[in-house]
């Protein structure tokens, strides 16, 4: 069996599409973002874990909706209620009070669900209680490991490839990051810890998809005649030389990812929809944004490469 | 040694059957998530933010040792203690049964000191200090608002308090209660009332106060207890107390009649003896009263110092404070030698075990304030195990019929490198006592994507190589070599984000991390050197240009 093995579609030639594509997206994105600082008070919908508070699942062995729950917690709208996939099982999120501690304000939570559907109804099975100065550290501490490993990675890539190869490679991945984003801001998913692992697994995908592309393209540029050869029919031929390992691999990963999703349960839920989502768009912006990028980085900027620039250095040796 | 064959296949052998031995001798730990338990950050209470970091540096390590040493009494099977950064401690007690118990075991700071009980004609004098201490600290304005803002109140109004002559008062009776004005009355009293008495004549801390029911006792009213602990706190108010003086709260409240108070001690300032000079602790039963009780031994020091003090005090109070409350204060009828015992009313037997204990295990040097705690039921963590068994069988079932179906006899030589792949990540983990979390799990199927990548990489080089006219054996080659610098470049990006990842990462997301550079190194290894080997193998049976299944 064998998929697109004498693929040749042009790729290069529908850039531009995908830019406004890309762009419109990004515009939809940062639309979310902004409408959420706006209407929640900030622009994702950050978990207990990054604002602090206290958050507590329960299971109910009786039926209940989540109005009971909130009419047995006096109706407050501080609560943040979620059905937590099976039927009769939620988290309620409080924040972060300053006239009460965490573990005070959970009590609460308890007694007053206790006393609503009867303690022998109720079984609480998770508690997490944040004070607001590891919330705040945790914020930070991601923010870091996000700038951090975008560093580091382009470091490497200038290293191994060249420095534009590096600068596609982030440009492309900031491309995917902000659109996981958006689309979190969009359905409001709670940022929590696991959360921005999945954030950062997007970012390892989508650099390593870009890396089997960029790395079709170094080696066909080192190929004899390759620096000669134009370069976005060279691009184009490498997109679709990587296109079998490229449909195969994110093809397998997706339906992984999806049986986690389906039958992963409600622990997982979130993590696997980030993950699915960060596969799509990084796979497509390997193709549709990263290679192009390269290329007009290159036009725009005429990155000499190394050879050429020694040729050059050697000539303008005076005699 | 690796050219040969024979020589690829005995390292592979050899490394599995060290993956297995780890994991049959070490096994693998499952995260809280995952089997439920507790998991708690601590850091040395500093409200003021006085405290140097190397003094709280210091207080951490001394309470890490401390804790362990409770945690290990209590009896929970591996927990992790464990100090990150310099001034926090992070426990993680597993399938602990009551998590309640256990934070109260943590949290205890379990000072224990014995002071005398003083006469309160001590402290009598310095009443009116205090009294103005407030005053002038708060305003005058603030302490006369106090005085009207209470509304309803459900014992004696406030402003009865305020204005009454201190101490020698006989406690209220209930009648009062019934008499108590309605609120708009009682504001239009007090402001009248308010204006005619001089700041100098204002007591709000003294009007708090009531004959206790010995000397260098008094009675709080439990609804004014509130008040009267801010009052204490104030700095201003604790100068004014004489230096050879403390106050000290009992622990219990005392229900005389309809009403509950609460003992307020007048101590001797210094302790005669301390925690740090217990030699044991044990908990058991009063047979007389049938209530649970704490014996304890002193060392010989402590019993020396003991002997002594209560010989020369006979028919005096004893108060046995812990973390600054009273826990009882009984007569001493004759001179004590080293042992002694703590009363606890009102507490199940299981309190006076684990104040046993941690008298035993030593107090901390300063109190610990939780920071974070997360508390996980076994039954969701049961849960997820089960789906993430359920999911992991059905991506296995997807990946074997993928490469099976589109690679054919290679696909299965990639299977075998990837059941090699399984094994030295899971022998990975064992031996380095890594916990597997949710996130963790996450990470292995990353990592597993990133092992049938490789594979598929190098397979489909090997198919260019053999369309484009290659020998097999040629082709095999320049397939392996043509896909290697996409796979280093790949998984060592990878690795790079997985290592920031456990530098910056805390808990889960740490356990995210180390499960994906383990699975990262795993993925390597397989597909380059494992699947190349099991090629060689494939290929030693047929001729250079026999046709091979890809």
């Amino acid at each position: 069996m064998r998929i697109f093995s004498d693929a040749n579609f042009s790729f290069i030639d529908k850039r531009r599409k995908a830019y406004v594509f890309s762009g419109a997206l990004i515009v939809l994105a940062v639309l979310a973002m902004v409408a959420n600082s706006l209407l929640i008070g900030t622009w994702q919908n950050y978990g207990v874990d990054f604002t602090g508070g206290s958050l507590i699942q329960v299971r109910f062995d009786v039926p209940v909706t989540a109005g009971d729950l909130r009419d047995a917690l006096g109706g407050s709208a501080a609560y943040s209620i979620t059905r937590f996939g099976d039927e009769n099982e939620f988290t309620i999120r409080a924040p972060v009070r300053d006239d009460e501690g965490e573990e005070a304000v959970a009590n609460e939570i308890k007694d007053a669900l206790a006393a609503a559907f009867g303690g022998g109804n109720i079984e609480v099975v998770r508690t997490e209680l944040v004070g607001p100065k590891i919330g705040g550290e945790l914020q930070q501490k991601a923010a870091m490991a996000i700038v951090f490993s975008f560093f580091l990675a382009l470091i490497y890539l200038a290293i191994r490839f060249e420095l534009r190869f590096g600068l596609a490679a982030i440009i492309a991945t900031i491309h995917d990051i902000t659109l996981t984003l958006g689309f979190l801001a969009i359905f409001r998913v709670e940022i929590a810890l696991p959360t921005v692992a999945a954030i950062l697994t997007v970012v390892g995908y989508s650099l390593n998809d870009t890396i089997v592309v960029f790395d079709r393209i170094r080696e066909n540029l080192n190929k004899k005649g390759g620096r000669k050869e134009d370069q976005e029919a060279l691009v184009n031929r490498s997109i679709n030389e990587t296109l079998p390992r490229t449909v195969l691999t994110s093809g397998t990963t997706l339906a992984v990812l999806l049986a986690l999703l389906i039958l992963g349960g409600a622990v997982l839920r979130d993590f696997t929809l980030v993950l699915i989502l960060g596969i799509v768009v990084g796979t497509y912006s390997s193709i549709f944004v990263a290679a192009p990028i390269l290329l007009e980085i290159q036009k725009r900027f005429k990155f000499a490469d190394s050879r050429e620039r020694k040729k050059r250095r050697e000539t303008a040796v005076p005699a | 040694m690796f050219k040969t064959i024979r020589g690829r296949v005995i390292l592979i052998v050899l490394m599995v059957v060290a993956a297995l031995g780890y994991l049959f001798t070490n096994g693998i730990k499952y995260g809280l998530d995952l089997q439920g338990g507790m998991h708690l950050v601590l850091e040395v209470d500093d409200p003021d933010g006085t405290m140097t970091l190397e003094a709280r540096a210091d207080h951490i390590e001394r309470s890490e040792m401390i804790i362990r040493t409770r945690i290990d009494e209590f009896g929970v099977e591996e927990p992790l203690i464990q100090r990150v950064g310099q001034d926090r401690l992070i426990i993680e007690l597993p399938g602990i049964q009551d998590p309640g118990r256990a934070k109260a075991l943590i949290e205890a700071n379990a000072f224990l000191e014995f002071k005398l009980v003083k006469p309160t004609a001590q402290l009598q004098p310095a009443l009116s200090r205090m009294d103005r201490a407030i005053v002038t600290t708060l305003g005058e304005e603030a302490i006369r608002a106090l005085g009207r803002s209470v509304e309803s109140p459900p014992t004696e109004t406030l402003e009865d308090l305020l204005f009454r002559v201190p101490d020698t008062a006989p406690p209220p009776d209930t009648t009062e209660v019934e008499e108590a004005p309605d609120t708009a009355e009682a504001a239009a009293a007090a402001d009248t009332v308010g204006a005619q008495v001089p700041a100098t004549e204002l007591r709000p801390f003294t009007a708090l106060l009531n004959q206790g029911d010995a000397d260098g006792i008094y009675f709080v009213a439990e609804t004014d207890v509130a008040m009267a602990r801010q009052f204490l706190a104030l700095p201003e108010l604790r100068r004014a107390i004489p230096r050879d003086l403390s106050l000290h709260w009992g622990s219990d409240p005392v229900g005389i009649g309809a009403r509950t108070y609460r003992r307020l001690y007048v101590l001797e300032a210094n302790a005669f003896i301390t925690g740090d000079l217990l030699e044991n602790a044990v908990a058991a039963r009063d047979p007389q009263y049938n209530r649970p009780v704490v014996h304890f031994e002193l060392n010989r020091a402590g019993g020396r110092r003991f002997a002594e003090v209560t010989g020369q005090n006979v028919g005096e109070f004893l108060a046995i404070v812990l973390d600054g409350e009273v826990m009882s204060a009984p007569v001493i009828r004759d001179r004590i030698g080293a042992r002694g015992q703590i009363e606890l009313t009102n507490a199940p037997m299981e309190e006076a075990r684990d104040l046993a204990l941690v008298l035993r295990a030593g107090a901390l040097t300063a109190p610990l304030k939780i920071m974070e705690e997360r508390t996980v039921g076994p039954s969701l963590g049961q849960d997820s195990i089960d789906a993430g068994i359920l999911a992991g069988m059905v991506a296995v079932v997807l990946v074997v019929g993928v490469m099976l179906a589109y690679y054919r006899m290679a696909g299965l030589l990639a299977l075998g490198a990837l059941a090699v792949y399984a094994i030295l990540v899971l022998g990975g983990l064992a031996a380095l006592n890594a916990t597997l979390t949710v996130p963790g799990i996450a990470g292995l199927i990353l990592s597993v994507g990133m092992a049938v990548d490789a594979n598929v990489l190098i397979f489909e080089r090997i198919r260019e190589e053999l369309i484009a006219g290659r020998a097999t054996r040629t082709a095999v080659d320049d397939g392996f070599g043509n896909a290697l610098s996409a796979i280093v470049d790949a998984n060592l990006t990878t690795l790079i984000t997985a290592l920031i990842l456990f530098q910056f990462g805390t808990g889960p997301v740490r356990g995210f991390a180390v499960t994906l550079s383990i699975g990262i190194v795993a993925s390597f290894f397989s597909a380059i050197f494992v699947t190349r080997t099991l090629f060689l193998l494939y290929l030693s049976g047929k001729k250079t240009a026999d046709p091979i299944s890809i």
